[in-house]
């Protein structure tokens, strides 16, 4: 299922974020995949998902100006591709 | 893309823990590989107990170091090979094990076929008993077959089968990836450093030239393959080959060997490049955070002979190990630079002038009869 910035998310229960100083890795403990999350702002976000009705929600709480949301939805689109978010009810 | 150099820049700067940790958990080894890079053989008295490994277990669980390549000498011979997995894999650290396969029975494949987290890389270094037990001893290549054949039967998927490229074996890399293929397993192939008892042999196993960009042209061509990054400096001759391509030696590799001694490399055992000892006050922890060697290591470099390269993006002028025991100087091209600046200096290079690598824990004298094999 493709992103969708409307619906709620989390951070995939099998992905481990390590804090590191550019931001965060995430492991996939799964598919052993490492992915890099290249800003702290990002780290934020994914973090944040799980507590809001919508991914886009998550960018407003955390105040991500408008004009920044689709960059910061395409990364959300790329990590939920690699399983690092995935979508919950 | 401007977002992925800043993240290589930070790895040149360190991070908080390392992303390619190699433990070797023995020096003790039933074979006696000629390239062997840790000059294995004798299990050290020295060596970390079950319980002070599983201390350095606990410390990669609170630094979130999510696996851990784990390696020898040949690690199943330790009497608790096992305990230590169960328990790295219930403390959340993965495990990936190199192994030439002497205990992997049928019994034992269907145990770690039925782990989650662990993985399992079986190392040949021929495609057929000739070439392989050539390299690492009569009888090896059966072993290590059999041991392939109980995984698959097993049904583990996707194990690994894991080649150091020599000059004997480069003609062999179609067939090696056959093999891959019959067992559903994947291939990894790794570049030949003169490490350990590598450093005896390398003049004669290193690929040529001519065979170094046969391996790139092969590689460019199956991004399937994995490498370990090790083929980096081959990247000088056009498209980068996929992964990072620096020498993450104190940065985001490091390792941490049978006696606890941690190097800034599985392929740097010697005392230039030891860091510490997961024994002293700190831990590991210390050693990756704190140490004077991998704070210097994470300090720009100097290109030094290469800054004149164009090339010197995309092969930041090579492997460290590599210069440093053929003797060459760090910021400088590799023995094997693509453009041969590498050879050229090596010929100014007298033997003694190369750093012993000592005689490790090698079971005696190593007897090579290299010379005898026409190919
Ligand atoms: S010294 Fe060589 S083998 Fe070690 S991390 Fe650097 S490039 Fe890799
Ligand atoms: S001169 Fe140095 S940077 Fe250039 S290809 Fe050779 S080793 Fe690499």
């Amino acid at each position: 299922m493709s992103f969708d910035a409307e619906r709620p998310y989390r951070l995939n229960p099998k992905v481990a974020l390590r804090p590191e100083p550019f931001g965060a890795l995430a492991y996939h403990f799964g598919n052993r995949r490492l992915t890099f999350l290249k800003t702290a702002r990002m780290v934020e976000v994914v973090r944040a998902l799980e507590h809001h009705p919508s991914a886009r929600a998550a960018l407003r709480s955390l105040a991500v100006p408008e004009r920044e949301w689709p960059q910061y939805e395409r990364a959300l689109a790329a990590l939920a591709e690699s399983e690092v978010i995935d979508g919950r009810e | 893309m401007a977002a992925s150099e800043r993240l290589v820049e930070h790895f040149k700067t360190g991070l908080s823990a390392p992303i390619c940790l190699t433990w070797e958990l023995t020096y003790a080894c039933n074979l006696a590989c000629v390239h062997c890079l840790s000059s294995s053989g004798r299990r050290d008295p020295r060596e970390l107990d079950t319980d002070e490994a599983k201390r350095v277990i606990d410390e990669l669980q609170a630094m979130q170091v999510f696996y851990v390549n784990v390696g020898g000498g040949e690690p199943t011979v330790r009497p608790d090979f096992f305990e230590l997995l169960d328990y790295a894999v219930g403390h959340d650290v993965g495990v990936k094990f190199s192994t030439n396969g002497v205990r992997i029975d049928r019994a034992v494949a269907h145990r770690i076929a039925a782990m989650d987290y662990v993985d399992v890389q079986v190392s040949i270094d021929g495609v057929d008993a000739a070439s392989n037990d050539h390299v690492r001893g009569a009888g090896s290549f059966a072993t290590a077959r059999r041991a392939m054949d109980n995984l698959a039967e097993a049904g583990f998927a996707g194990f690994k089968i894991s080649v150091v490229m020599t000059r004997h074996n480069v003609d062999q890399l179609d067939a090696l990836k056959a093999l891959a293929d019959d067992y559903r397993a994947q291939l990894r192939i790794t570049r030949l450093r003169p490490s350990g008892r590598g450093a005896d042999t390398w003049d004669e196993l290193h690929p040529t030239q001519e065979q170094q960009r046969q391996i790139y042209f092969w590689l460019l061509d199956r991004p399937d393959v994995l490498t370990g990054d090790s083929f980096f400096h081959l990247s000088a001759l056009g498209a980068p080959l996929p992964g990072l391509n620096l020498c993450g030696a104190g940065r985001v590799v490091c390792l941490i060997d049978p006696v606890g001694d941690v190097y800034a490399c599985p392929f740097v055992l010697h005392d230039r490049f030891k860091a510490g000892n997961v024994r002293e006050a700190g831990g590991f922890t210390r050693v990756w955070r704190e140490s004077a060697l991998f704070t210097e290591l994470r300090e720009p470099a100097s290109a030094g002979a290469c800054s004149s390269c164009g090339m010197y993006d995309a092969c930041q002028g090579g492997c460290m190990a590599a210069k440093f025991f053929t003797g060459l100087p760090l910021d400088g091209p590799d023995p094997e630079c693509v453009f041969g600046h590498g050879e050229r200096a090596l010929a100014g290079v007298g033997a003694e002038e190369r750093p012993s690598p000592g005689p490790g824990h090698s079971r005696g004298p190593v007897f090579v009869e290299l010379t005898r094999r026409h190919e």
